[in-house]
This record gives structure tokens, C-alpha cells and sequence, in this order.
């Protein structure tokens, strides 16, 4: 166990916590978005696994790491268009739709897999490109922070560029107003001539291709390949960080890094002797018990508010 | 036009819907098999008469129904009280573990060794469930994510106990020790695997709809999920309503897990989640959440299940495929708006008709 404990302080474990924080990141941005806009993304873990379909097979079939990129983007809006479709259109549930599209990414891929590769676990058969690690002048020679932080996946820093992205879009632009006016007040919206269905169409839209990119990484950057239901519940733990971030920015990329060291420590803790089925409940255990502390937390600070009220009114 | 019409006809347009869900999503696997196969009408053939060809496989849509129903049951309740809780994944395989766990470390006679093992598995799945329903209640915490990911801490500590103090060493595979006679559910038509289990599920039927319908729980579980607000305005205690909601949903899917075990192998050797409870989904919303619609449903979705694996045995499609068509009869039976504009002009032609 001391092993353990002087191993997580190394700047190679810093660098492998952002770089499993990348694909959760990406998809807590996406759910960050969808809710501000009042609609609810559970489809996120079948949109990021169909992008890494779709991003690892055209990337193997094109030898471009471009259209690689772009077919993970189709894939993981194929999903998204079908959620827009029935939830905002033929009014299901979006919760309901949300699982029923995850269902039909997990079978879809395989599906689709053995169509393409006649083969229904992995797309080993076929090379994938990868990402390439990029290492950055200066950074890279400050001792500790170089090695965490230089030589990441390209992807990587995109992921906490978008932090920045989504940030700004949300509270600088006219359609983050529009997005957060959508999620707050939708009536209100209405009444100055907002359409609410357009703009959570926008915003689906903007988390799907997000979540895309979170997948596109899996294939092609965390692993090299696809293979069947390789997202493992990123996306359901995504959607915690961003509950635990309170559905904004900054505080959301904190909740993903979070859950980022869990992961990695389960990984670090695979070679050690502890029990395998006890080393891969990490990560969900940290997210009930990340998702209990956040949510009494904040149950405590909203008693405080009313409390506070209260008394200004006597 | 009058209530009872009005009932009448919301029966109808809703029967409607449902045809027409089915048979887009019936095109759409056409569209599919003619796309990708090679061998388009073995393939159409399999997965829609397959399971009619042999005793054995139609025995094999049965035994995949009687899971399903305890699954769909379970899911049925839950989401009745109008709460997203997915817990009926970790439910069923739990149940089965521990069902399992219980048949191997308690001799008992039997009749009582299956009774006991299903009980067990019952309980554990009504933990399970009723895990996120307290953490929302007590928090706030979303129960959609909580339940998620409660089924891989409860997979991963149930399989622990299977793949450890359970584990037969001695097996050419990883399963735990053969399960005692005693503890298993007999058999009960030649041929097939049907099993008595089939006698458990018709009882736990029989008493879901009679809950439902007939019992002051069940009337206010209704009134939760319909509108919980006016619920607890007339006085119904909301937060007790979904926790024993839970609590039985939980207990149903725990139960299905032990009676399938019990029923259909010699021992415990699940290495994965096998997705049973997130089929109790479709299963339900199929049943539009009544019980006595569960069998039926259940019915139906294990009927696609093994024409799809007959399909994949015999042509170049695979059985995943089923995954598609089940997605897109969720989406369209639980759409509100779909087929919307045809209401509006039946509604009318209706109330013309009758006056």
C-alpha cells in the first residue's frame, strides 16, 4: 500500500489522471450544456460509443486522422439527431429516449462492426490512427509539471480548451443567454420570442458533438481501436461530475478531475493484489459517494438561504 | 362526449399507435436485412418464424418470457411511481448471486430450499432499488445516476463472493459449485427448459395487478406517479409511496434473477451484467406500466430475442440488430406526439359520429 501512496504523487500519475479525465471532460461539458438548456442528455454514453465506432473505422479506412474526426462527429450526431427527433418532435421522454438510444448505440455498433469488419469485438482488424502526443517547449522541462502536463494527446488539451469554449459561449454570447434563458424560464423565453425547441436543438446539438469528441478520443488516443461498449458507464459518471459541478464550467472540469483520479488510481491499484472486482467498483463507488456529498451539500446551503430570508423578512 | 366514450376511445387510439410503432419498427428490420445480408429471406424468415419451427425453441421464447416478466414487473412499478430508477440490472443479478450463495451454504428440503433462495434474492434486489429512492429523498441526488452506478458496485461485489468463496475450482469454466437439487425449480415440460418458475411468475402477476388495482398502496401509488402534487395535497404520503414502490420493484427484479437461476442453470456463472433489467424497461413501457399487460409484453420481446439469435445462427446478421428495432418501439409507443395529427381527426370524426 506505501507503494501506492508514494506512486500517486509521481508526475507520471498526474499525467495519467488527465489523461483518463479527458473522455469524462469532454462528456460532463456536453451534459453542462444540454442542461442549461433544460433538456436532459442521457444519451451521452451511446452517442460517445458510436463515435468511437465511426471515428476508429473511418480513421482505419481513410488513413486520415481529419476524416477520422469528422466520422466520429457524424456518428456521435446519428445518435443526437435521433434524440432531437423524438424528444423535441414526437415528444418522448427524454429520459426514456435517452436509454433506449443508449441500448441502440451498444447493439448498433456491434452491429454495424460486424457489417463492416465481420467481426463483433474489437476492430482490431483494422489500424487506427491515433492522436499524436504533443510535446510542449518549455513545459515539457519544468521538473514534475513538464511530465504531467507536456506530451499529452492532442485531444487532451482540447478537452480543457473546451472548458474554456464552453465557459465563454454560455455566459459571453447571445446564444448562451438564449440557452440559459431556455433552461431557467422557459415561458419567459417564450414570451420574447425565443423559440425554446430551437434552442435546445442548438444545444443537444453542441453537447452531441462534444460528447463525439470524448469518443472519438477512446478510440483513438486512450486505446488504439474500438471495441464493444468501451464507453463502461464514462458517460453516466460524466453526467455526475456535471451534477457535482452544478451544471457550470469550471466547477464541472474540478468534478471530472476528481473522478479522473479515481479512475486512474484503479488502474494503478490493477497491478497491485487487491481483488480485481474491487478495483474496477472505484470509480462508480467515488461517483455515488462524490454524488451524495455534492447533492447534501448543497441541500444544506439552500436550507441556509431560506433561513437567511426568513429572517430578513421579520 | 361522454367519460366512458372518451376512455373508449383513448383504448383505440392508443391501440392504433401501438400497431403502427410495431410495424415501422417490423419495416425497419426488413429495410435492415435487405441492406446488409446476402440472404435476405432465410434471414426474414428466421427472425419472424424461427421460434415457431421447433418445440424446443418456442420452449426456449417461454423460459427468456418468464425472466423478462419479472423484470418487466419489477420496472412496471418502479417507473409507475414516476421515478427513473435503473436499478433493476444490479437487481437481477444480485438476486441470482445471492439466491445462488443462499442454495449453496444452506441445505434445506425441498420445496422450502427454492422458496427460501427466491426470498433471499428478492430481498437483496429490494435493497438494491430502494438505495437511490433514499438518496434522493434525504439529498436530492439524482436516482437515474445513483442506480446506474449502484448496479456496478453491486455486480462487481456480488461476482467478487461468486468468483471467490463460491468458486469451484474444479470447473472447466468460472462458475461456483453445482447448485443442490433440492434448491432448483423443477422442470415441467419435457422438452424444453420451462421450469416451475412459471407457477411463481403467474402468482406474482395475479398479485401485481391485484395491488395495483385493488389496494389502498396501490391507488396511491397511482395518484404519486399521475400527479404527485395533488397526491400529496389530498393527503398521500409521497416519499413513503416511492420507497416501497421501490422496495417491491426491487424485490420483483431480485426474484427473477433467483428464479431464473434456479430454473435454467446448474450454477452461478454470470461474468457480466446481463442487461435482463434494462429489458424489464422495454418490457414495461410496452405494458404501458400494467401489470397484467407484463407476460404479454414479455412475451413478445423474447419471441424477437430468439427469432433474432436463429437469424444469427443461420445467416450473416447478427442478433444485435434486435437492439435497434427494440429501441425505436420505445421511442414511438412512448411518444406523445406521434401520429398526434390523426387523434385530432379521429377525435373529431368520432365525436360527430356519436354526438
Amino acid at each position: 500500500m506505501g507503494d501506492v501512496f508514494g506512486y500517486i504523487f509521481t508526475a507520471e500519475f498526474g499525467y495519467s489522471v488527465l489523461r483518463v479525465t479527458t473522455p469524462i471532460l469532454f462528456a460532463a461539458l456536453a451534459s453542462v450544456i444540454a442542461e442549461n438548456s433544460g433538456a436532459s442528455n442521457i444519451a451521452l454514453e451511446g452517442i460517445m460509443l458510436s463515435a468511437a465506432l465511426f471515428g476508429a473505422v473511418g480513421s482505419g479506412l481513410t488513413h486520415s486522422l481529419l476524416w477520422g474526426f469528422a466520422f466520429a462527429l457524424l456518428g456521435g450526431l446519428l445518435i443526437t439527431s435521433l434524440l432531437i427527433y423524438f424528444a423535441l418532435y414526437l415528444k418522448t421522454n427524454i429520459i426514456l429516449a435517452g436509454v433506449a438510444l443508449n441500448t441502440l448505440a451498444s447493439g448498433g455498433t456491434v452491429f454495424l462492426m460486424y457489417v463492416v469488419l465481420h467481426d463483433k469485438g474489437s476492430t482490431s482488424s483494422l489500424p487506427t490512427l491515433v492522436y499524436p502526443q504533443i510535446s510542449i517547449p518549455l513545459i515539457r522541462d519544468i521538473p514534475v509539471v513538464g511530465g504531467i502536463i507536456s506530451g499529452q494527446n492532442l485531444l487532451t488539451y482540447l478537452a480543457f480548451v473546451m472548458v474554456a469554449v464552453v465557459w465563454a459561449l454560455l455566459y459571453k454570447t447571445k446564444l448562451g443567454m438564449h440557452i440559459r434563458c431556455v433552461g431557467e424560464n422557459p415561458d419567459a423565453a417564450e414570451s420574447v420570442g425565443i423559440s425554446t425547441r430551437k434552442v435546445k436543438i442548438v444545444a443537444l446539438a453542441i453537447s452531441g458533438a462534444l460528447a463525439s469528441l470524448g469518443g472519438a478520443f477512446l478510440s483513438m488516443g486512450y486505446m488504439n481501436g474500438f471495441s464493444r461498449d468501451m464507453v463502461s458507464g464514462r458517460g453516466f459518471i460524466a453526467m455526475a461530475a456535471a451534477a457535482m459541478g452544478q451544471y457550470s464550467p469550471v466547477p464541472t472540469m474540478v468534478a471530472s478531475l476528481i473522478f479522473g483520479f479515481a479512475d486512474a488510481l484503479s488502474n494503478v491499484l490493477a497491478a497491485m493484489r487487491i481483488p480485481d472486482e474491487f478495483v474496477k467498483m472505484i470509480p462508480y463507488a467515488t461517483t455515488i459517494i462524490g454524488l451524495i456529498i455534492f447533492a447534501a451539500s448543497r441541500k444544506k446551503q439552500q436550507q441556509r438561504k431560506r433561513a437567511a430570508a426568513l429572517m430578513a423578512n421579520q | 362526449m361522454n367519460k366512458k366514450n372518451r376512455k373508449g376511445f383513448e383504448a383505440k387510439f392508443n391501440a392504433i399507435r401501438f400497431a403502427a410503432s410495431i410495424l415501422i419498427a417490423v419495416l425497419l428490420s426488413f429495410i435492415i436485412i435487405l441492406l446488409v445480408s446476402k440472404d435476405p429471406l432465410t434471414a426474414v424468415r428466421k427472425l419472424f418464424l424461427g421460434p415457431l419451427e421447433s418445440f424446443r425453441r418456442f420452449g426456449n421464447v417461454v423460459e427468456l418470457a418468464i425472466l423478462l416478466s419479472f423484470t418487466g414487473l419489477a420496472v412496471s412499478i418502479m417507473f409507475s411511481a414516476n421515478q427513473f430508477n435503473m436499478g433493476a440490472e444490479g437487481a437481477v443479478y444480485a438476486g441470482a448471486a445471492v439466491a445462488s450463495f443462499i442454495a449453496l451454504s444452506l441445505p434445506m428440503p425441498k420445496i422450502l430450499a427454492p422458496l427460501v433462495c427466491i426470498l433471499g434474492g428478492g430481498l437483496v434486489g429490494a435493497f438494491i432499488c430502494v438505495i437511490p429512492a433514499k438518496l434522493k429523498e434525504k439529498w436530492g441526488a439524482s436516482e437515474l445516476v445513483s442506480s446506474l452506478m449502484l448496479n456496478y458496485v453491486f455486480f462487481y461485489l456480488a461476482k467478487y463472493f461468486a468468483n471467490t468463496v463460491f468458486k469451484d475450482p474444479n470447473c472447466g469454466f468460472v462458475a461456483t459449485y453445482l447448485l443442490p437439487t433440492n434448491a432448483k425449480l423443477p422442470c415441467l415440460v419435457p422438452g424444453t427448459r420451462i421450469h416451475a418458475g412459471l407457477f411463481v411468475l403467474l402468482v406474482t402477476v395475479i398479485v401485481c395487478v391485484f395491488f395495483m388495482r385493488k389496494t389502498k398502496w396501490g391507488f396511491a401509488l397511482r395518484q404519486t406517479g399521475g400527479n404527485p402534487r395533488f397526491a400529496a395535497y389530498v393527503g398521500v404520503n409521497t416519499t413513503f409511496v416511492i420507497a416501497y414502490s421501490q422496495l417491491i420493484g426491487g424485490f420483483l427484479a431480485g426474484m427473477g434473477g433467483a428464479v431464473e437461476v434456479l430454473g435454467m442453470y446448474d450454477r452461478f456463472q454470470w461474468q457480466k451484467l446481463p442487461g435482463y433489467g434494462f429489458d424489464g424497461i422495454v418490457v414495461a413501457i410496452l405494458a404501458n406500466n400494467k401489470p397484467q399487460f407484463v407476460p404479454l409484453a414479455a412475451f413478445f420481446l423474447a419471441y424477437l430475442r430468439i427469432g433474432a439469435d436463429m437469424m444469427a445462427t443461420s445467416t450473416d446478421v447478427t442478433s444485435e440488430m434486435v437492439s435497434i428495432i427494440q429501441s425505436i418501439i420505445i421511442m414511438l409507443v412512448a411518444a406523445q406526439a406521434f401520429l398526434a395529427k390523426n387523434r385530432q381527426r379521429m377525435l373529431i370524426k368520432e365525436v360527430k359520429n356519436n354526438g
